[in-house]
């Protein structure tokens, strides 16, 4: 049983990064704009969100300085991408090699220490309940913000106006142009926000997750998260579950090494690298599914005639 | 050709903002940076040296991207063909022969084609993005190499590092003069480089490729199937990045180890845009790129400076070169009033 609860809580809590960094590129994504830089904008926030901590700040502003470092790297990309029109592949990938660069020479003084981890909260009387209270009453707030953040995506882009201007302009920027509204504004505060999310990924990495500095410490999550958004077809609920999956993933492997399966570490190390390739796959395959979710500009510059 | 050049000045003015902001002075630091390195003979060979790979891996890639094929990967495939040509260096029965370092050359090829083959395959057949598998790919690679230098590979004499046994003579290019590093491998990216502006300035499949790059509605109205671009452009970077792999291990390492590549891989991405993708300008780009890397390590080792400046700088000079991409393509004029 405890085993079972250290999977199970291992799980959500591996996943918590992927939902944020995901969750902010769907986002980023229905508005029919494709930042491939997660990677980069990730490393940045783990970066400075470290940087705060060792700095003797308090763990909230650390958090906030992490997604702040990841909404100023994606304001590069933005403008890029935005206003200079560029082809969002090109720009995407110098944000990913820009973002490690920038992170590794932040982190070349951090040392090898580990810092306290953001604690975790008991929730008064939940916590004791047997069994439930350890599997959902006993982890740090982050993770349940991430679920926050999950409803309130979700409720934004399907129950409210702003939502529907935002997959409008991601469908059909001329149309929504046409209709008088703002696409390059609003495209840039969708950049923006999934900035600040894939920020907010990178400080979860490097103040609770793995509490010390490891030069490219994300080892793909951004990617993976990218990979996420594909095998979701757009859609937050799938983001959510496939999170959970990698997560899974994660916590299995790292069991399996533990437990010293008679494998070599480094094929359970691929693992989630691997899945993410099946996953891709299959939900290829689909491509009814695809062209139903997929934001029809999606990576396509838009530049409203005057 | 304007728009490189204009984003190298910015670069270097970010640069030394940058030095600056740091308390080193900036002039003596660019100096140190971009000059230094290539005040002798040594550091004109580690130029070439780094500017080779980098070369050959982004003509493979540009062909590839003329067509919109994305691979990002090529640091996986380069992993990948210098495997397969060490294998074959370890273990061809006569360490002696001729024909072992042609034969390497060879396996590096096969290799960085396999390990690309792969999301050619999937993209071609199985509809799944090449960006995505080509990445997970390299993360794979590099898990693979780990395990064969920790496990299988490990020289019994190498006092438990993880690295494989030294190649034998016949299977290393000789160096030019032994008191520089710099090989016969340069020859490869030479050849490759021609091939390159063969392939694209004057074959037909290569204005088919570039035509369905840039307009894919037209290209498949020609009756050029989408798939084809999908494997040549794929498997063009997978041989390039291959045997860039292979003149690695078989020129400046010697033998695998965990890390053989400082990032040739993904720095060759920005080597094929800032030479427009084309060969001619992949050669400077290349040649640019290798400085960065050798400044990068210079300022390391003189002043104390972290070598992470030259992924920063990588970064900053494709920025501004897709920046400076659109002021020339949207070329800026006053338009007179009440127009």
């Amino acid at each position: 049983m405890d085993l079972f609860i250290a999977i199970f809580t291992g799980t959500i809590i591996a996943a918590t990064p992927l939902i944020f960094a995901a969750l902010g590129e769907l986002v980023v994504e229905k508005s029919g704009v494709l930042n491939l830089g997660i990677e980069g904008m990730m490393l940045i926030g783990a970066a400075f969100a470290f940087w705060a901590v060792i700095a003797g700040l308090p763990m909230p502003v650390a958090i906030l300085a992490g997604a702040l470092g990841g909404a100023a790297a994606s304001l590069l990309f933005g403008v890029l991408a935005l206003t200079f029109l560029t082809n969002q592949y090109a720009a995407g990938l110098a944000l990913a090699i820009f973002g490690s660069g920038v992170s590794a020479f932040l982190g070349r003084n951090f040392g090898s220490a580990p810092i306290d981890a953001l604690d975790r909260i008991s929730i008064p009387f939940l916590s004791d309940i047997p069994v439930i209270g350890p599997m959902f009453f006993r982890f740090d707030p982050m993770v349940y913000f991430a679920i926050v953040m999950f409803a309130v995506i979700s409720w934004f882009l399907y129950r409210t106006k702003g939502g529907l201007i935002l997959r409008t302009i991601g469908e059909s920027p001329e149309t929504a142009h046409a209709i008088g509204y703002p696409v390059i504004r609003i495209r840039y505060l969708a950049v923006l926000f999934g900035g600040l999310m894939a920020g907010l990924a990178g400080a979860y990495l490097s103040v609770a997750y793995t509490p010390l500095w490891v030069e490219n410490m994300t080892a793909g999550k951004g990617w993976i998260s990218l990979a996420l958004v594909v095998f979701a077809t757009w859609r937050p609920l799938r983001v959510l579950l496939g999170a959970w999956l990698f997560g899974g993933m994660t916590i299995l492997q790292l069991q399996g090494q533990a437990l010293g399966i008679a494998v070599p570490s480094e094929l359970l190390s691929a693992l989630p690298y691997l899945a993410t390739i099946v996953v891709l796959v299959i939900i290829s395959q689909n491509r009814q599914m695809l062209a139903l979710h997929f934001p029809a500009s999606l990576a396509k510059p838009f530049r409203p005639a005057t | 050709m304007a728009a490189p050049v204009v984003a190298t000045g910015l670069t270097l003015v970010v640069g030394s903002l940058l030095f600056a902001a740091l308390g080193y002075d900036p002039l003596a630091t660019l100096q140190a940076f971009f000059i230094a390195p290539l005040n002798s003979l040594n550091g004109l060979s580690e130029w070439l040296l780094k500017a080779s790979p980098l070369i050959l891996i982004a003509c493979g890639l540009a062909v590839g991207f003329r067509a919109n094929v994305w691979n990002i990967g090529a640091e996986g495939q380069l992993i990948v063909g210098a495997i397969a040509a060490c294998g074959v260096g370890l273990f061809y029965p006569n360490p002696e022969s001729p024909i072992l370092l042609p034969l390497m050359v060879l396996a590096g090829a096969c290799g960085g084609m396999a390990w690309a083959a792969i999301p050619a395959f999937l993209r071609a057949r199985m509809n799944t993005n090449e960006i995505l598998v080509t990445l997970m790919l390299t993360y794979i690679a590099t898990l693979l190499l780990s395990w064969l230098v920790h496990g299988p590979w490990r020289d019994p004499a190498g006092f438990n590092y993880p690295q494989t046994a030294l190649l034998s003579a016949a299977a290393m290019f000789e160096p030019f003069d032994y008191a520089y590093r710099l090989n016969a491998s340069v020859f490869i990216t030479v050849v490759a480089v021609f091939l390159m502006w063969l392939f694209t300035d004057r074959s037909f499949l290569g204005y088919k490729m570039s035509v369905s790059g840039a307009a894919p509605l037209a290209a498949r109205y020609a009756g050029f199937r989408e798939s084809s671009a999908v494997w040549i452009g794929l498997l063009a970077g997978g041989a390039a990045a291959g045997v860039a792999g292979m003149a690695e291990v078989a020129g400046p390492l010697g033998q695998l180890s965990p890390q053989i590549s400082p990032g040739y891989g993904f720095a060759a991405i920005i080597v094929a845009f800032i030479g427009r993708l084309n060969a001619f300008g992949i050669v400077l780009g290349g040649l640019l790129m290798s400085l960065l890397f050798l400044g990068g390590e210079a300022v390391q080792m003189n002043l104390g400076l972290s070598a992470a400046l030259t992924r920063i700088f990588q970064g900053i000079l494709l920025f501004f070169l897709l920046a400076a991409d659109f002021f020339i393509f949207y070329r800026l004029r006053r338009i007179p009033e009440h127009a």
